[in-house]
């Protein structure tokens, strides 16, 4: 029994998927390749996949991580080509960019992933008034230099209030002009209303902070759109690494046009 | 609900220039999507969808599902006309779905009208809207698709520059109640009959859609096989009676045959099933074994309506199987028919792909839907079902003998409980049994003998497994139109209600019996759509205009405006659904024909009433239903003998009900069960 971690990017129409969607999506696609999936006991066996952290519907992202048990050895499963095959076989907008064969023994996603990095676009709540890339920019820092940040969500119906500072690791106005990358799956919308980026880190641990709850931290006029999960980290040792390294010698990395659609 | 305001239609309108370049409106919709319920439902990119594209040159097709996209995706009848006319040269079919409640509300707020989910066109760039009505209780989203398309939901008041309307599928066999707001309706089976359409708009666009046009295009559908142009027919009442449904002209018919495909072989569709991102009902490869059923069974419109049986040839279904899988990833394939067990060879097809090498290295899993259940078919099963085991479904329709025999379902007791213990004793622990309640000549014994049967399964069960539940759903009958109860009297929700009732009394104490029944309230307005007349329009339209949409939902439906606009209107809803009608009444549909003689629809009732049953025709000599012989076309049947256990009908001593085993359905309940 061996596992192997797929690197993918979700971009584009699907991003209105759900999670449960895209482990879908992944379950026939494995089957379409062929590839040897280890699957549970029982009388409902199903496949042993399992995924990071949920990314919310409506959310794109270049950095999205599942790790998947193969059958026996695995030593039938060329890794280097199983990028683009998947590919193939996941919809438009799901593209695997890398895939490695984990050591064993490694642990699980959910595990190791302390943060995210976040990037998106802030614009006018409806009615509200459109974002200023300064004030946003001192709004930012006021936030940062805060001890506290105290949000109210709905949680099952339930409002409770969250202190969210702690899961800030970071925050950066970016300025008023679209990321170019950030508007190369040509689906975002076109939507004229003048929009100022925002960038983040934020923890995963306890629990995944949102780019929600930091807007509503931040400016209560004014919402997220065009939200892209950029990157997925592990903090060990005062450096952060991502759970597959593209580049890395023991990491398959897609052909680069898929790498190039999806970064 | 309070509905948004119809009176002002979402875009377009009359004046509307023509437009062949489709414009994308996904720029509008998408800043919506993260103020919805399931975004998902909006975005389309399903494998097997065509790519957006453009219109010119080509008759434009939206092939509309009336409901949600979850629950219409999946319709083969919509993707297999999508693959036909898109393989054309000449024709670009698209889809569309009602729009959720919310999203709707979002769309009419900014002025977005229907779109496709392909090219998330307008609705209007299309020359056709084409729905398929699956139930009656979509009539309402059918004319809120009209209306948000931008076009007059009256076929009266569309002029040239308007898309044609057309309506096909099972509840077209009554096509009267919603005749007002459709141009065209086509019986039957539809792979043919939209080509001829296609032609016919075709040359239509090409003479510029000049005004008085509409009119002439109508009048030259109307000639077609199978298509029904309600304008081109009078109807005349005599106070509460029809008298007559005469047509306008020499050459339109006097009744519309259905259109029948002899050959399904020929029609291997769909060839590229859509597999859709999000979840749907009935998520997983489909594959039509074969088409129509002989069973007999007197409730039922899609056996009456769908004869004869045409069998699709062995060898064609396992390639149909064996190319889906590998092209879907689909790990579980459903043969889908009205009673898929009686496919000749049955037992070899599904064998054959449990233990496909091609298949590949997981395990998939063949869902029998309409399986007829007894220890042969509950053998299958267990082998079959290798990736899921859930549960095993029985429609046993009614409590006694005597009441199955009224009905022609002719199931013995025996064969019920032969096929439950086979069932658990293979590792089932839930079995699902469906009934229904308010059957002609039904009695409170009858009606009671629904818990004994229940009652004596769990205790089947419990010899083989520590837990069992039995699972008894019950729903309100609905007498339909082209079956032998379509003179019946429909039982009042009252009725529905109190058998109900009896039933919950019955099985207060029983742990193991989880009793369900379908709300009598939805019945009753079932029931007025399903065998009303032109004057129910008005109804359907008033209920629509009042808000009432997604009547199949519970938390959308609401009865008091059913009620309130056929006062409104004058209409007694003693007269539609609560009365038995005699043999002289002129139906609504008599001039739609499903092929069936009127004389042998008369003599199945009268002897429902006696309680005498009908053999299956596909084994046992023709009783001449009309179906093979008026259309000179023959049953499609790889073997001449029943297989393996018997079936209905076949020989067996009809005084104690034979070795007649229970159907196994599981798709359209199923369906009805996965609404809240």
């Amino acid at each position: 029994m061996s596992r192997i971690r797929v690197r993918f990017a979700k971009l584009g129409k699907v991003r209105w998927t759900s999670h449960r969607d895209v482990a879908r999506m992944w379950e026939r696609a494995f089957r379409r390749v062929q590839l040897p999936v280890a699957y549970s006991e029982g009388f409902s066996p199903r496949p042993r996949l399992s995924f990071g952290l949920a990314l919310p519907t409506g959310c794109e992202s270049v950095a999205e991580y599942l790790d998947v048990e193969v059958a026996g050895d695995g030593v039938d499963v060329d890794v280097r080509l199983l990028p683009d095959r998947l590919s193939a076989a996941l919809p438009a907008g799901v593209d695997a960019v890398a895939a490695a064969v984990l050591p064993p023994g490694s642990p699980s996603l959910q595990e190791v992933v302390d943060s995210c990095t976040w990037r998106w676009s802030a614009v006018a709540a409806e009615g509200g008034l459109p974002p200023g890339e300064d004030d946003l920019a001192a709004r930012a820092a006021a936030l940062l230099a805060a001890p506290t940040a105290v949000v109210t969500r709905a949680r099952k119906g339930v409002e409770t209030t969250d202190d969210i500072r702690p899961g800030i690791l970071d925050l950066r106005v970016l300025g008023s002009v679209a990321c170019p990358e950030s508007r190369d799956s040509g689906e975002s919308g076109g939507d004229p209303s003048p929009a100022v980026w925002v960038e983040a880190e934020l923890a995963s641990k306890p629990r995944s902070l949102r780019p929600a709850e930091v807007m509503a931290a931040l400016s209560p006029g004014l919402e997220e759109r065009d939200v892209r999960r950029t990157h997925q980290w592990i903090l060990r040792d005062g450096a952060r690494r991502e759970p597959l390294t593209v580049g890395a010698p023991d990491v398959a990395t897609a052909a680069p046009h898929a790498w190039e659609r999806a970064s | 609900m309070t509905g948004p305001d119809r009176r002002t239609s979402a875009s377009g309108g009359p004046g509307a220039t023509l437009t062949t370049d489709m414009t994308s409106l996904w720029p509008q919709i998408e800043p919506i999507l993260a103020q919805v319920q399931k975004p998902a439902r909006y975005i389309g990119c399903e494998d097997g969808a065509v790519a957006p594209g453009t219109l010119e040159g080509k008759v434009g097709w939206l092939l509309v599902y009336p409901d949600s996209y979850e629950v219409g995706l999946p319709n083969q009848g919509l993707q297999i006309l999508y693959e036909i006319l898109n393989e054309r040269g000449d024709a670009r079919a698209e889809r569309g779905y009602a729009p959720w409640p919310d999203m709707e509300a979002q769309m009419r707020r900014r002025g977005l009208p229907l779109f496709s989910v392909d090219s998330h066109a307008p609705a209007r760039d299309f020359d056709i809207l084409a729905f398929n009505l699956s139930a009656e209780l979509v009539y309402t989203n059918v004319l809120n698709c009209i209306d948000l398309a931008g076009v007059p939901v009256r076929a009266s008041d569309r002029g040239p520059e308007d898309p044609l309307v057309v309506a096909g599928g099972h509840c077209a066999f009554n096509p009267e109640p919603i005749a007002d707001f459709v141009d065209v309706f086509a019986i039957g089976d539809g792979e043919e009959v939209v080509g001829q359409i296609t032609d016919a708009v075709r040359e239509w666009k090409a003479g510029g859609r000049t005004a008085g046009s509409r009119g002439r295009l109508l009048r030259d559908l109307a000639r077609v096989a199978g298509a029904y142009v309600p304008s081109c027919y009078d109807v005349v009442y005599d106070g509460a009676d029809l008298v007559a449904v005469t047509p306008r002209w020499p050459d339109v018919p006097a009744r519309v045959e259905k259109r029948t495909v002899a050959d399904l072989a020929a029609w291997p569709y769909p060839k590229n099933q859509l597999v859709p991102l999000t979840e749907v009902v009935h998520d997983r490869l489909n594959v039509e074994v074969f088409r129509g059923c002989t069973r007999g069974c007197r409730f039922c419109q899609a056996g009456m309506i769908t004869r004869p049986v045409r069998e699709r040839p062995a060898a064609q279904v396992r390639e149909m199987v064996a190319d889906g899988l590998r092209r879907t990833g689909y790990d579980e394939v459903s043969l889908t028919s009205l009673s898929s067990a009686d496919f000749s060879g049955v037992e070899d097809v599904v064998r054959g792909i449990v233990a496909d090498p091609s298949a590949g290295r997981f395990p998939v899993s063949v869902s029998l839907p309409s399986l007829r259940v007894d220890a042969f078919t509950v053998g299958i099963a267990s082998e079959i079902q290798r990736a899921r085991r859930t549960g095993l479904t029985f429609a046993p329709e009614a409590g006694t003998w005597r009441l199955r025999q009224v009905i022609n379902k002719l199931i013995r007791e025996e064969d019920l409980y032969g096929a439950v213990e086979s069932a658990f004793s293979q590792g089932w622990r839930r079995v699902k049994l469906y009934f229904l309640t308010g059957l002609p000549t039904e009695t409170d014994e009858d009606t009671l003998a629904i818990a004994e049967l229940a009652r004596a399964c769990v205790a089947i069960g419990r010899r083989y497994q520590r837990s069992v539940t039995v699972a008894a759903s019950v729903g309100g009958f609905v007498p339909k139109a082209q079956t032998p109860f379509q003179w019946a009297r429909q039982d009042t929700p009252a009725e529905l209600g109190r058998k109900v009732g009896l039933l919950r009394d019955a099985l207060r104490r029983d742990r193991g019996v989880q009793l369900r029944w379908h709300d009598p309230r939805a019945s009753l307005a079932e029931g007025i759509a399903s065998r009303g007349d032109r004057r129910v329009g008005a109804v359907i339209e008033e209920v629509w205009r009042r808000g009432g949409t997604f009547q199949e939902w519970s938390e959308h439906f609401s009865l008091d405006l059913w009620i309130e606009a056929m006062a409104a209107h004058g209409l007694s809803v003693d007269w539609y659904v609560h009365r038995e009608r005699d043999r002289p009444e002129l139906l609504p549909w008599a001039h739609i024909s499903a092929g069936l003689h009127e004389d042998y629809l008369w003599q199945e009732w009268q002897d429902a009433l006696v309680a005498s049953g009908t053999e299956d025709c596909r084994w046992t000599p023709c009783y001449d239903c009309g179906a093979c012989t008026g259309y000179g076309i023959e049953h499609v049947v790889a073997s001449a003998t029943p297989p393996a256990g018997g079936s209905q009908g076949t020989g067996q001593d009809l005084s104690r009900g034979g070795e007649v085993p229970v159907t196994f359905r599981a798709h359209r309940r199923e369906l009805a069960e996965a609404r809240p």
